[in-house]
């Protein structure tokens, strides 16, 4: 019998599992069915850089179907809906597809209509977000004419992809304006609905230390209720105010609504509910999701979903075999944080570990929470692994899915 | 562990207030640990709330963020705030007396 598999996306996490997959089964044994709405691949830590001008738009962009294998059908349109008690996909142009396993990977969706004013007056020109590259090369313009004023970087609530990425942009703004001596005309300041610069304690710790160093003011606990792009000002539910001459906000983020309009399959925030270990959805045994469109409590972040992927794979294979699903999926997640000046620094973590400082993958290896030379160039070589080694689905060379532990320092061993 | 003493029942609480056995919680606690948050009366709307979040928790092991709530408890975000100034998903989680929601990473 041949098992048809389709796949809901062709982002990090679709790609990487319908070309692993495809590696696993003969085209006898399975048939793979990958399906999105446009043919266009953003790398999507790419969209940091581009408004520094550190990355021009068409480098960071690749056609999704050039990123599969041989043998995997892809079809572009969008997902109408899915009906998982009848095993079936309804797509916008009329197909229908039916299916023996299901992996959602369609990622998470910006909402930014749903912030009052935050599409009104001013949105693409003093109000801007990076999170899309329109977005991103819009507000590379603004800032290459920007003549100093208050720059204001906004996370209107979590989750967001990339949660690092706002304070990245933070840093290498400071960066920016200093290697255009214009920093001292420049008020920089991060609005956050957290309550520190970061949700884990030892990390939010060094990073709001940085933003101090760096002479960035850090708002906390704002909610953000309104964005009034004419009057420039952010507005909090609780009626604070903090005012802008350019304001970059990350807007609110879901689910895809198709899978609101899929019944059974997603949360209040269209987000897919997934068991945190198996990435077996919480709908149907036959239905599995990774990355940015579960509710997993990781990060949604691309090596979440590289790692996610080998346990998926893994699970998507024992179920067609009726074999028990492995429950290995720790929550690893690594980033590279830009700090600006040519250093980076990195953190790994996983749902039990937040992130320390140390070194990775072991004692010898690459600083962790700690800026340096080396990360930055991590950072920036890994775009190429990205597309050559992740997205095929080879394995990288010394980061595994399972969080290390050894060359991390705990609180207790690091406090005086 | 520490302990307060609410409607006359002693119950374990952590550092921060929040319940840490949601079943130690009645009703009757509800008036009490609202006014410890500057909420003198507590309206139906108040009551639609603490009762959505006590629903959700049962259901789900941790209490909405203010989003979700926003989106499913029938009151908007902005009459949330209204209603449980200063952090509606923190202090209406403390008046229900349940844990404090998990949020997001």
């Amino acid at each position: 019998m041949t098992h048809r598999i389709v796949i809901l996306g062709a982002g990090t996490g679709g790609t990487l599992a319908a070309n692993r997959l495809r590696r696993e089964y003969s085209t006898d044994e399975a048939t793979i069915t990958v399906v999105d709405q446009d043919d266009v691949h953003v790398y999507q830590p790419g969209l940091l850089f581009v408004p520094f001008a550190l990355a021009r738009p068409d480098d960071i962009v690749r056609p999704r179907q050039d990123q599969l294998h041989d043998h995997i059908e892809y079809i572009q349109s969008p997902i109408e809906a899915v009906e998982p008690d009848a095993d079936r996909v309804h797509l916008t142009d009329g197909t229908v597809l039916d299916f023996d396993v299901l992996v959602v990977a369609t990622g998470a969706a910006l909402l930014p209509e749903e912030t009052e004013g935050l599409t009104g007056p001013g949105w693409g020109e003093k109000v801007h977000t990076f999170y899309t590259l329109e977005g991103a090369t819009a507000l590379r313009d603004s800032l290459a004419a920007f003549d100093g004023g208050r720059l204001v970087i906004n996370v209107v609530d979590m989750p967001i992809k990339c949660p690092v990425a706002p304070l990245e942009f933070a840093f290498l703004a400071d960066w920016f304006f200093t290697d255009r001596k214009m920093r001292d005309s420049v008020d920089i300041t991060y609005v956050t609905p957290l309550d520190a610069a970061f949700t884990k304690p030892v990390a939010a710790k060094r990073l709001g230390g940085m933003l101090a160093e760096r002479g960035i003011d850090l708002v906390t606990e704002f909610n953000t209720g309104e964005v009034d792009g004419e009057g420039g000002r952010l507005v909090s539910y609780d009626e604070r105010e903090v005012p802008f001459d350019v304001a970059v906000v990350i807007p609110l983020h879901g689910g895809q609504p198709y899978v609101g309009r899929s019944p059974g399959l997603g949360d209040a925030l269209d987000f897919v509910p997934t068991d945190p270990h198996t990435l077996q959805s919480q709908s149907r045994p036959n239905v599995f999701a990774l990355g940015d469109a579960t509710n997993v409590p990781a990060s949604k972040a691309g090596s979440v979903t590289h790692f996610e992927g080998d346990v998926l794979v893994e699970n998507v294979s024992r179920f067609i075999a009726g074999e028990e699903l492995d429950a290995s999926y720790d929550g690893h997640a690594n980033c590279f944080i830009e700090t600006g000046f040519g250093k980076a620094m990195l953190i790994d973590f996983n749902y039990d570990t937040e992130p320390l400082p140390g070194h990775f993958p072991s004692k010898v290896g690459m600083p962790l929470l700690k800026e340096s030379r080396a990360n930055h160039l991590g950072k920036l070589m890994f775009q190429w692994f990205y597309w050559h080694a992740l997205l095929p689905g080879r394995d990288i060379p010394g980061i595994g899915p399972d969080m290390p532990t050894t060359g991390k320092r705990s609180p207790e061993s690091e406090s005086p | 562990m520490p302990t307060k003493t609410v409607a006359g029942t002693t119950v374990e609480v952590n550092d921060e207030g929040f319940f840490t056995d949601p079943s130690q919680w009645t009703e009757e606690m509800a008036p009490e640990l609202a006014e410890a948050e500057g909420i003198d009366t507590l309206t139906d709307p108040h009551w639609t709330v603490i009762r959505f979040m006590r629903q959700e928790f049962e259901e789900k092991g941790t209490g909405p963020t203010v989003r979700a709530l926003g989106k499913t408890s029938g009151v908007t975000v902005k009459e949330l705030y209204q209603l449980f100034p200063k952090g509606p998903a923190k202090i209406a989680a403390r008046v229900a007396g349940i844990p404090k929601p998990r949020g997001c990473i």
